[in-house]
């Protein structure tokens, strides 16, 4: 008789998630993977080959692009989409912008995260998602903490902590009424270090952006990097340099902040996070510092 | 290393937030920006220290309530073990949540205040915990610095606590002395607890033995998704999707395809597209077949010896969640994982006093209120009842046309015998 699998916490997160990721296929007629090309989207697509191949994905990838991601990122989301064989739909906050006579945001760290929420709301209309999967783990924020696995949403996508079903056992409910959508977050249960470490154990392969390597920086008033890009308007006043860094996460390159490592693998990458005081949104995303509650006001706005 | 998923129970202002901040905080999972920002928002509030309760109470409303209103979920390893805490309300009103948060748990950390020791909500939070199916149990007598570190006031309360273990059969409890606030026994031992010799909490934690799935349970999996891929490659391939609920699935096994009763072989088992010799509980497989036989979502896959008697009559204990009150004739849906039907709840036979246990006579079932009720469903389910089984003994009720969660079900009993005929 074969002796019996032992299964480790990592073993449990990607059943927890392959689970959820079925329940999705079974339960809704359109749902929709939210992919950003950070390692958080790139782990739920491995998780979903594990639980649809060897079948399509029963999803699309949807990226919404606030036109200030780095090259680098877009061109792995693309040969990634063409690798798996799998359908990805792009839609631009630039096209948003100008259909809807929205304001670009000024500033010198001019910042499309806001406006990403108008975007995706409309390709959720456009298409008629009524299921989009996204990366967001309760660790990342303490709104975050309190969020549900199914997080039902009305028609103009907005969260209402108060009215959220209660979610018993591993029984997800995904029963919705016309114009509402649900959010589905199969990574929920995991923490930052859990995500390395599942990368690390499936070889999944990540953007360059987010190991060790040379770039010229504007050193911010907290001490913090940004990447130069065109996106910014540096004065004279400004303080450049250029450091040996990677990004902990890969949003807007307008508002997420580089860190000094010289980690060029995955393994020295998990031993930084290891040593790592500082959390992840902390050391690397500026907007969410606006307000104390800056995620709780963004989720009942319709953001992710 | 493994994974303990337990919740944290008590009444309001016993030291709930605060426990969990120090574990979050004694185990380093607090990072300094975190910390900063805390810092800043305490002395904005009220003067003093570091408030560790507010690592934990994240939504606004609850900071300007200065209470816990839901289940909020958070974080933490040890070198040895990876932890989910699951925080649950204390508030009366939120029965519903304290039901959310045990049933995803595989213990329960009942939080006492030393100075009042055990109370209504002590008692009424360990019969919802053991109710939901948890058996090990943590009695955590805190704020002990405020009785003078009393070993007396300490015995005392575990004798009381003892009374409310014994009357629900609970074998596994755990009492620890403790002081959140200052740190006492938490994750250290304590100098001021000479006369404690058990574990800290944290060392308890990581070394109480976790819900392994039981491998002799009987063996239970509800196909989720169809796999089909009609490619040129693989123009016939057929996978049903879905998770091992219980016990070990094997290839070659003589299964039964539930509830139409169909038998065949179980030609392979795959894990990422690799056939395996053996899965087993919480697995994610797909199962293939040998014979092409109609299989689709909500359908179970049994081993033949193992099988259960499909039934459309349950009873089952529910715990009511919605505001409107559930009458006899209501007409639902049963969430049993991947199958769903139509059904009518014929009768409410009685509620519980969650305070006494007794069984009393209802008319209704109204929000938080814990009912014994005999339902028909549409479509017969494959199902255990919750003693034999924690996963497909449970169902949730939802509303037909909203959709909302109305009811937590345990299953009592599959196939309830005929009422009993006055003579
Ligand atoms: N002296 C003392 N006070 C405590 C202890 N634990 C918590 N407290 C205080 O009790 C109050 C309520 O604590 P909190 O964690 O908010 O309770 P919750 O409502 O159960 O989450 C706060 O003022 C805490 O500082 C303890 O062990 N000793």
């Amino acid at each position: 008789m074969p002796t019996l699998p032992r299964l480790d916490y990592l073993d449990r997160l990607e059943a927890e998630a392959v689970h959820i990721l079925r329940e999705v296929a079974g339960q809704f007629q359109r749902p929709a993977l939210l992919f950003s090309g950070g390692k958080d989207s790139i782990a739920l697509v491995r998780l979903a080959q594990k639980a649809f191949r060897p079948g399509k994905f029963p999803f699309p990838l949807v990226h919404i692009d606030t036109g200030h991601n780095f090259p680098e990122v877009l061109a792995f989301r693309d040969r990634l989409a063409a690798e798996l064989g799998e359908q990805l739909i792009v839609r631009r906050v630039e096209d948003t912008i100008r259909q809807r006579g929205l304001r670009e945001p000024g500033g010198k760290f001019p910042s499309r995260n806001a406006l990403q929420t108008y975007t995706l709301l409309d390709t959720v209309e456009e298409f008629g998602f009524d299921a989009c999967i996204g990366g967001a783990r309760r660790d990342e924020e303490k709104a975050r903490a309190k969020e549900r696995i199914f997080s039902v949403r009305d028609e103009f996508g907005q969260w209402d902590p108060r009215r959220q079903r209660p979610e018993l056992w591993n029984i997800y409910n995904g029963q919705i009424q016309p114009g509402e959508n649900v959010r589905v977050f199969p990574i929920s249960n995991w923490t930052e270090l859990d995500v390395w470490n599942y990368i690390q154990r499936e070889n999944i392969p990540l953007p360059s952006i987010y190991f060790a390597h040379e770039r010229r920086c504007v050193v911010l008033p907290s001490g913090q990097l940004l990447a130069v890009t065109e996106h910014l308007t540096l004065d004279a006043t400004d303080e450049l340099t250029t450091r040996q860094v990677r990004f902990r996460t890969v949003g807007d390159a307008t508002c997420t902040a580089a860190v000094e490592s010289d980690a060029s693998t995955l393994a020295a990458i998990i031993d930084d996070i290891l040593q790592a005081k500082v959390s992840e949104r902390g050391a690397t995303r500026l907007d969410d510092r606006i307000s104390e509650t800056g995620m709780e006001d963004r989720k009942r706005n319709g953001y992710f | 290393m493994d994974l303990l998923r337990f919740i944290t129970c008590g009444s309001v202002d016993d030291g709930k937030s605060t426990l969990i901040g120090r574990l979050l905080y004694d185990s380093d999972a607090v990072s300094l920006d975190v910390l900063a920002a805390l810092e800043e928002q305490n002395r904005t509030s009220a003067a003093g220290t570091v408030d560790l309760a507010l690592l934990t109470d994240g939504l606004r409303a609850e900071r300007e309530q200065g209470i816990t209103i839901d289940v909020a979920h958070k974080y933490f390893t040890t070198p040895r073990r990876k932890f989910i805490i699951t925080d649950t309300p204390g508030h009366v009103q939120y029965t519903r949540n304290m039901v959310t948060g045990a049933s995803n748990a595989d213990l329960a950390i009942v939080l006492v205040d030393a100075r009042q020791g055990v109370v209504e909500q002590t008692r009424r939070h360990t019969i919802v915990a053991a109710l939901l199916g948890i058996r090990r149990f943590v009695l955590a007598v805190n704020k002990i610095d405020l009785v003078g570190y009393s070993e007396q006031v300490f015995r005392d309360i575990v004798a009381d606590y003892a009374a409310v273990a014994a009357q629900l059969g609970l074998r596994q409890v755990v009492s620890i002395p403790l002081s959140a606030l200052n740190g006492d026994n938490v994750v250290k031992p304590s100098a001021n607890l000479p006369w404690y010799q058990g574990p800290n909490l944290l060392e308890h934690l990581e070394t109480v033995t976790v819900a392994t799935e039981a491998t002799t349970d009987a063996a239970r999996f509800q196909v989720q998704y169809v796999i089909r891929p009609q490619t040129a490659e693989l123009p016939d391939y057929r996978g049903y999707a879905g998770r091992i609920q219980s016990g070990v699935y094997r290839p070659g096994d003589r299964v039964l395809v539930l509830p139409a009763g169909i038998e065949t072989t179980l030609a392979a088992i795959e894990i990422d597209q690799q056939a395996v010799p053996a899965a087993v509980a919480p697995q994610g497989v797909v199962l293939r077949l040998a014979d092409d036989v109609d299989v689709s979502r909500g359908d179970t896959i049994v081993p033949l010896a193992q099988a259960p008697v499909p039934t459309r009559e349950l009873e089952a204990t529910l715990c009511w969640m919605a505001e409107q009150p559930l009458r006899p004739g209501r007409k639902l849906l049963v969430q049993h994982h991947t199958a769903k039907t139509r059904a009518v709840v014929q009768a409410i036979v009685a509620r519980t006093n969650i305070q006494t246990l007794e069984q009393q006579p209802a008319a209704e079932a109204r929000l938080n209120d814990i009912v014994r009720v005999r339902l028909k469903t549409a479509r017969p389910l494959a199902a255990d009842t919750y003693q034999q089984n924690r996963t497909t003994g449970a169902f949730i009720l939802l509303d037909e046309q909203t959709g909302a969660t109305l009811a937590a079900g345990l299953i009592e009993q599959t196939a309830p015998a005929e009422p009993e005929v006055e003579l």
